[in-house]
């Protein structure tokens, strides 16, 4: 769901057939029918953007017919945990969780808590309540502030009113399989005969799993979509185990890695939280906010100064609080979006691309070339001159006049990358596995590695600052920047960040084999905790390619995962409650009562000599406060959380919003979209009128764009390969013939599809695999647009996301690109200083 | 048929392509033209669903066909490749002897012989050869009987240079679902008449082995397939022969009818005057 | 719709004009050496003289029209690389060759008034090979896979022999004094019947496959053979004795209707193999099976 595997992850897609080949049944779940539909069993089609709605209606028809696994449900869930008795559904607040305060446009999350029991933040939590921007740093809610291992107050009948379970109960009952029907454009059976199947196929003697990838995230309620497929998998009982769980199947290379050890700038690796303006006091506030009383987060402190003495070697003492006082600070949502939108105001001076293509790649593109032509400078590190670095000469706003080259201030910097074949290193994947890659060539001339280029940026500044005394230059004088290199070009050793990622302890310069051996004393070193272990004993571990049939099929000696190698999380679920597995078919990891200690096919994913029956006495911290029959041991109680008591930005419970846009009304509630998401109504980002507004009817139909397998993301490497252009020569939309005929699109002809931010023309595909839905009894049309098009390479053509909006999920910042409103018509767009013209009236007829 | 080759044939080797798996991922178009260096021919977008290669020929020698039916709504997906025919047609008719016929037994242009007359394109019953007109890359020896395109027809070897390396081809490597697999011929014969068995038992709608039949017109392929419909759809011929199969009585005729021609040159001296 | 996307399921073949422009030449050529031969034997030297220097002239434009059509021109030797008895092309070139090199050499015996003896054998081996030469080319296409070519393989041979009889006779009476070019002339009008018997008959008996040939292209060309064959034909038959413009105009006229028919063939061919249905239905006819369910999905 959400996912078009075969089209976007066909090597991976391979498992899912010899699955099918297995008899497995697939469903696949998508607006479109896709090569991935065409490889399923089944193919239900819905409404873009309504899917909480379809995975609602599966929670309340597993509750309803008492399909959940009960044990599992019990011993395994927070479904027994009693909730705050302030807290109030959405059910009877028309939409809105308590909490929210309508003048901040936020929720106070304090009514979500478990009863008895004082607020208080798991790792990356803690500053929910900040008045910055509700800025939440570090991933997902793993704490609750639970003193101990327990929730204060529990129901193991699941009958007291406020239990997880009967709120959950209550807050689905209106999901029914014709609401469901009504409001994804799907039908009665369809929906059922979903629900059936992945019912029979759980339980103790099967499993089941979901797929998605950015057909969920990219959209305003993202994080909640979700977590609604988390609340089914946590009713059935399919996490923990093998063949189960919620896989996402990641986007770029090592987009995963690129989290772990991350790109985002509200994170540090291995998701330690980014320090905020307003923080915590001194040190031991920022590290006891931090610190989780129970779970492995109670370990922050030893993963904290472990990096920070990856950082800054001897010159991070616990005299100096290892130098977190110098650390940047994060003051605002600071996201890429945001940051654009400063830019716009001329609050941004100077920009590094490196590895993006905003100029196509974002949502409302035209808004991020708008915004780099405010710059006074640019850098673009890529391996080919992309829109983003030419907008200044090649764009619609040079068409259109709306950008003049002589006018741009901004000064450009092209500097050409190596690619992947032209160096070392690692890639983490989807999997979480680290696979090493060995590089296959010399880059050519001035490309350079991304090693390189920052090794040796980061070596030139710290030569020039060498004598400065400013309190500012302070954290990169200390930076311990050592690599040593090899080659004409001084390429620095990856192997060498490797080892550092991994950890050694100081003194002895040993490599640690796990992340239970960092310490806060500032004896080890480690560049990312998660990935402690992955250089053990001196071996580059993510570098090992024994195949599967030369071992098992759960293949540990294939490259590495993190963490400690384990190939399947919160695996102890795997097992009943007393460590036995569920079933024979099933089994995985179990506890074996001789050896007293937990054993089986994958590194289990607990301590190792816990045993089930563990009780932990109330004064135990950190992981000991975790009973021996919890097996999600990152949160505070040990559970999965069918319920989010702290953590998310937009409520404790998911719950269908329409998109910010779309041409429905929200047939639930009168809050109609999620009224947290962050929007940014301005000139260059105005919004189509909605639902039941006046105008709305301008923009009638539900856009969805994504990707072909014959492309990559913003087009950069592959409208320039003649190989993959010849195979996708040109931007085209997919319409159903019902659409063609009344919008008076041609087959093969040219359509011009218009938002309020531009217009954009594309080739038209009449095709009957996006067949015309019908919600809230009317029939209504999605139009499907690949979004990899733009000015340059060997296939030029509209960018999609010229017609997207900047509207964002408020945990995580992405864009809302998956479902928004749109109009058609017939012929090729307006040109020159005609375009902006034609957006401009049609925004004004919707006025 | 390798009988010529003595100690140093092999065995055969082939291709089954079992499209019930394919995925339409194209992988198997784009590693061919990489190993082989296939030239690029053109970005034009057909609107034929996603099939924007639409045939194979001198620049295309695995192409990806994309079908498109509503009712049950069905994306057919398969990849189209040289069959490697028993009795191949091109093979036969090539006056050059630049096509023969390798050690694996399958059925290869050689470069550096053929001139272009261009007899096995209409020969192949599959459509499968064509001449390359795009620039010729050779600097031309003799410039009065030089032309400017290349002028040589191509298709699929079989990747004959991995497979002499103890590779598999290029597209079988590429292919990430197995649609393509890759062996001795014998081997796939049988699994694909048990992969046919298993999906028949799963009442799957139209399959069928195309080509697998060494009784057929052109004594089977070395590449052959399983289908979901009948073989137009995927714009394959329902029933191929090879065309020199009628040479005998082909050549009966023509000599018959070369006899006609003096016969009617003796007859027109019949009778008139001279 | 029979087929994907209505492609075509053959590749047309990739001959450009030169090709049934060798057609006729090479049948010219061929009958001419036999009528050459012949009227040599039944003492008409004029016509025996003229016969064999009309032969040995198409028998030299030929390879320059085969050599023009290679895509590789330079490497045109390789058709003598082997002689390839499955290949109409081979036995074919090792014909022209054959033939083309007797028929020069007896030509240019013959003008120098040389050799004599050379120039018997000469004239013998192109003669022997003029037969096969004037008819091979019809099994040359036959041998595709092009469903008008190879179904009518049997008449091919026909059609084109007796075309280059026809063609043969008509050049003859151009170039031989009327006196002597009786039997040029008689056969000039039996190639005409027989050949526009044959294609009736060829039609008739193809069905669909019979369509082509009437159809677009090849049946303007098929109208202006038939028209410019039988008018020649007609022309020389009933005045070219008598009157030497009647001859040429007639002859002319005549070979011109040759070469269409060389052209509609060619054309027909290439429409066929165009239009998939003709080699589709065919073969589900052959098979056993009704109409094709493949059908045009795209709208
Ligand atoms: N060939 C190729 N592979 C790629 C990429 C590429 O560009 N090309 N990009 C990589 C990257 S960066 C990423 S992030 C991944 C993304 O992988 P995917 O998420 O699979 O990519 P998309 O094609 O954007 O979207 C997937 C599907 O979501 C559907 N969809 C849209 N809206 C909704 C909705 O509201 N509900 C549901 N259920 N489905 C919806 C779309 O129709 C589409 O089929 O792919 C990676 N792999
Ligand atoms: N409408 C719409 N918009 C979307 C999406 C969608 O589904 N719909 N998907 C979103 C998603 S999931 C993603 S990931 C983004 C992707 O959007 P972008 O990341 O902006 O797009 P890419 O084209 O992947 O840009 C990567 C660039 O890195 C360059 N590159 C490759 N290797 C290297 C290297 O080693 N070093 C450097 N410096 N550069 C290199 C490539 O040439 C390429 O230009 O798009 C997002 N935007
Ligand atoms: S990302 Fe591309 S190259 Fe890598 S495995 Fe997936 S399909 Fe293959
Ligand atoms: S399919 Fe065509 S090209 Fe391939 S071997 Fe057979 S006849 Fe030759
Ligand atoms: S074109 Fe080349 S391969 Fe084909 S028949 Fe002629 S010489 Fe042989
Ligand atoms: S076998 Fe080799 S040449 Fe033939 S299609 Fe596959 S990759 Fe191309
Ligand atoms: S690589 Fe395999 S799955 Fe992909 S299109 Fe080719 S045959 Fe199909
Ligand atoms: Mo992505």
């Amino acid at each position: 769901m959400g996912s078009n595997m075969a089209e976007n992850h066909p090597v991976g897609f391979q498992w899912v057939m010899e699955a099918r080949e297995r008899g497995a049944r697939v469903f696949h779940i998508d607006p479109r029918f896709t090569r991935t539909s065409a490889m399923s069993t089944d193919w239900i089609g819905i409404r873009a953007g309504s899917d909480i709605a379809f995975l609602g209606g599966v929670v309340n028809y597993i509750l309803e017919n008492e399909r959940y696994f009960e044990e599992y449900v019990k011993h395994f869930t927070n479904a027994p945990a009693i909730i705050h008795e302030d807290f109030v559904d959405t059910e009877d607040l028309d939409g809105l969780f308590s909490g929210w305060d309508p003048e901040k446009g936020k929720y106070d999350p304090t009514s979500w808590q478990y009863a008895g029991m004082e607020a208080h933040g798991a790792a990356g939590q803690r500053e929910q309540g900040f008045e910055t921007r509700g800025e939440q740093s570090g991933h997902g809610g793993h704490g609750g502030g639970l003193q101990h291992g327990e929730p204060p107050e529990e129901d193991l009948e699941l009958k007291h009113p406020r239990c997880v379970f009967q709120l959950l109960k209550k807050h689905y009952a209106r999901y029914t399989p014709e609401l469901v029907a009504d409001t994804c454009g799907c039908s009665v059976d369809d929906f059922l005969e979903y629900c059936s199947a992945i019912c029979d196929n759980s339980g103790r003697e099967r499993t089941g799993a979901f797929v998605y990838s950015v057909g969920w995230t990219q959209h305003t309620v993202g994080v909640q979509y979700i977590r609604t497929a988390a609340i089914v998998q946590q009713l059935l009982g399919n996490m923990g185990r093998p063949g189960g769980g919620i896989m996402a199947l990641r986007g770029h290379a090592s987009i995963q890695g690129s989290t772990d050890i991350p790109t985002l700038f509200n994170i540090l690796p291995g998701y330690l939280p980014m320090p905020h303006t307003e923080t915590y006091g001194d040190f031991q506030n920022f590290i006891d906010a931090n610190t989780s009383p129970t779970g492995w987060w109670g370990h922050f402190d030893a993963y904290w100064v472990s990096l920070m003495k990856a950082y800054f070697g001897e010159n991070a003492t616990e005299g100096n609080d290892w130098l977190f006082h110098e650390l940047p600070r994060v003051d605002d949502d600071n996201s890429v979006y945001w940051t654009t939108l400063q830019m716009l105001d001329g609050n941004v001076k100077g920009y590094i691309i490196a590895g993006e293509n905003p100029a196509v790649g974002n949502s409302n593109s035209k808004a991020h070339r708008l915004a780099l032509a405010k710059l006074d400078w640019l850098v673009v590190r890529d391996v080919v001159e992309i829109e983003s670095a030419a907008f200044w000469y090649d764009s619609p706003e040079i068409e259109s006049g709306e950008l003049r080259t002589e006018e741009i201030p901004t000064e450009i910097f092209f500097l050409p990358a190596a690619t992947h074949t032209e160096k070392d290193g690692s890639f983490t994947n989807t999997q979480r596995l680290l696979q090493w890659h060995w590089q296959a060539t010399e880059p050519k001339s001035d490309c350079r590695s991304e090693l390189w280029f920052y090794f040796h940026l980061g070596r030139m500044i710290k030569q020039k600052l060498a004598g400065s005394e400013a309190p500012r230059d302070k954290l990169i004088k200390a930076l311990r920047w050592e690599y040593p290199t090899h080659s004409a070009i001084q390429e620095p050793d990856a192997e060498a960040v490797l080892q550092e990622v991994s950890g050694r302890e100081i003194e002895s310069g040993t490599f640690l084999d796990g992340y239970p051996k960092l310490k806060a004393d500032g004896s080890t070193l480690c560049g990312c905790w998660i990935y402690c272990g992955c250089f053990k004993d001196g071996v580059n571990q993510t570098a090992r390619k024994e195949p599967y049939w030369e071992q098992g099929y759960v293949a540990p000696e294939w490259a590495w995962a993190w963490p400690a190698n384990r190939r399947l999380l919160y695996n102890r679920a795997s097992a009943d409650p007393d460590g036995k597995p569920w079933s024979e078919r099933k089994k995985y990891v179990w506890w074996d009562e001789e050896q007293k200690k937990w054993t089986g096919l994958d590194v289990p994913d607990f301590e190792e000599d816990k045993e089930p029956g563990y009780v932990p006495p109330d004064d135990a911290k950190a992981e000991k406060a975790i009973a021996g029959d919890h097996p999600f041991i990152m949160q505070a109680d040990g559970r999965s959380w069918l319920f989010v008591p702290q953590g998310l930005e937009d409520g404790p419970l998911p719950t269908h919003y329409e998109p910010h846009e779309s041409p429905f009304d929200n047939s639930l509630y009168s809050q109609r979209a999620n009224p947290r998401r962050q929007q940014f109504e301005r000139p260059e980002n105005p919004y189509n009128p909605v639902g039941s507004e006046p105008g709305s009817e301008l923009y009638p139909y539900v856009a969805t764009t994504y990707r072909l397998t014959e492309h990559h993301t913003a087009g950069g490497m592959s409208r320039t390969v003649p190989y993959l252009s010849e195979l996708q020569p040109e931007m085209f939309c997919e319409v159903s013939p019902e659409l063609a005929k009344e919008a008076g699109l041609e087959h093969g002809g040219w359509a011009t599809i218009y938002s309020s931010r531009s217009a954009i023309e594309a080739r038209v595909l009449v095709t009957d695999r996006i067949p015309p839905i019908e919600v809230q009894g009317r029939k209504t049309h999605q139009i499907g647009l690949p979004y990899h098009w733009g000015s340059r390479g060997l296939t030029t053509g509209g960018a999609a996301n010229d017609l997207s909006s900047i509207a964002l999920d408020p945990n995580v910042h992405i864009q809302e690109v998956k479902a928004f409103s749109v109009g058609i018509r017939p012929g090729r767009r307006p040109r020159g200083a005609a375009l902006p013209r034609f957006v401009e009236e049609m925004r004004s007829r919707a006025r | 048929m390798l009988d010529s080759y003595g100690p140093e044939a092999k065995e055969r080797m082939g291709f089954f392509t079992d499209t019930s798996v394919c995925i339409g991922c194209k992988a198997c178009e784009v590693a061919c033209k990489e190993w082989n260096l296939v030239p690029e021919d053109g970005l034009v977008w057909t609107g034929e669903s996603y099939d924007n290669t639409s045939e194979l020929g001198a620049n295309t020698w695995r192409h990806v066909a994309f079908i498109e039916q509503s009712d049950p709504l069905r994306w057919l997906m398969s990849s189209d490749v040289c069959k490697h025919c028993t009795h191949a047609g091109c093979l036969d008719v090539c006056p050059t002897g630049s096509l023969f016929r390798t050690e694996y037994g399958t059925v290869v242009v050689q470069q550096d012989i053929c001139n272009g007359c261009g007899y096995c394109v209409p020969a192949c019953p599959f459509g499968v050869l064509d001449k390359r007109h795009l620039p010729r890359q050779d600097p031309p020896a003799l410039p009065v009987l030089t032309k400017e395109e290349d002028g040589r027809v191509w298709k699929c070897t079989l990747c004959y240079d991995r497979l002499k390396g103890g590779h598999e081809p290029a597209c079988a490597k590429a292919c990430p679902t197995d649609s393509i697999q890759f062996g001795p011929l014998d081997e796939l014969r049988e699994r694909a008449d048990k992969r046919l068995e298993k999906l028949q038992a799963e009442n799957w709608n139209g399959a069928r082995l195309y080509g697998r039949d060494p009784g057929d017109g052109v004594g089977g392929f070395g590449a052959f397939f399983l289908l979901l419909d009948e073989p137009e759809v995927y714009g394959l011929p329902p029933d191929p022969v090879v065309t020199t199969r009628d040479l005998p009585s082909m050549y009966r005729s023509a000599a018959i009818a070369a006899g006609a021609v003096v016969a009617g040159v003796l007859a027109a001296f019949v009778g008139g005057s001279t | 719709m029979s087929s994907y996307y209505g492609r075509p399921v053959i590749k047309e073949p990739v001959w450009q004009p030169e090709i049934p422009w060798y057609f006729f030449t090479g049948g010219l050529a061929g009958a001419s050496s036999v009528l050459s031969l012949v009227a040599r034997l039944r003492g008409n030297e004029p016509l025996a003289r003229r016969s064999l220097y009309v032969a040995a002239a198409a028998d030299l434009v030929s390879p320059v029209l085969l050599i023009s059509d290679l895509g590789r021109p330079e490497r045109f030797l390789n058709m003598f690389r082997v002689f390839k008895v499955t290949s109409p092309m081979s036995v074919g070139s090792w014909i022209l060759g054959i033939s083309g090199g007797a028929s020069a050499t007896a030509a240019l015996l013959e003008a120098t008034g040389r050799l004599k003896v050379v120039k018997y054998a000469a004239e013998a081996v192109s003669a022997l090979t003029g037969g096969p030469l004037a008819v091979y080319t019809g099994t040359l296409v036959a041998d595709t896979a092009v469903p008008v070519w190879h179904e009518a393989r049997h008449e091919l041979p026909f059609l084109f022999g007796s075309g280059a009889v026809a063609s043969a006779g008509a050049a003859a009476a151009v170039a031989v004094p009327r006196e002597h070019a009786g039997p040029a002339r008689r056969l000039a009008v039996g190639g005409t019947i027989v050949e526009n018997v044959v294609m009736q008959a060829m039609e008739k008996r193809l069905g669909m496959l019979g369509e082509p040939y009437h159809q677009e292209e090849a049946g303007t060309y098929a109208k202006l053979a038939k028209a410019c064959s039988l008018g020649g034909a007609a022309l020389i038959g009933a005045a070219g004795r008598r009157s030497r413009f009647a001859a040429v105009a007639g002859g002319a006229l005549l070979l011109a209707g040759e070469a269409a028919l060389r052209w509609s063939v060619f054309k027909a061919g290439f429409q066929s193999a165009r239009d998939p249905k003709y080699t589709v239905a065919p073969q589900r006819e052959r098979l056993g099976y009704g109409p094709s369910s493949a059908t045009e999905t795209n709208v």
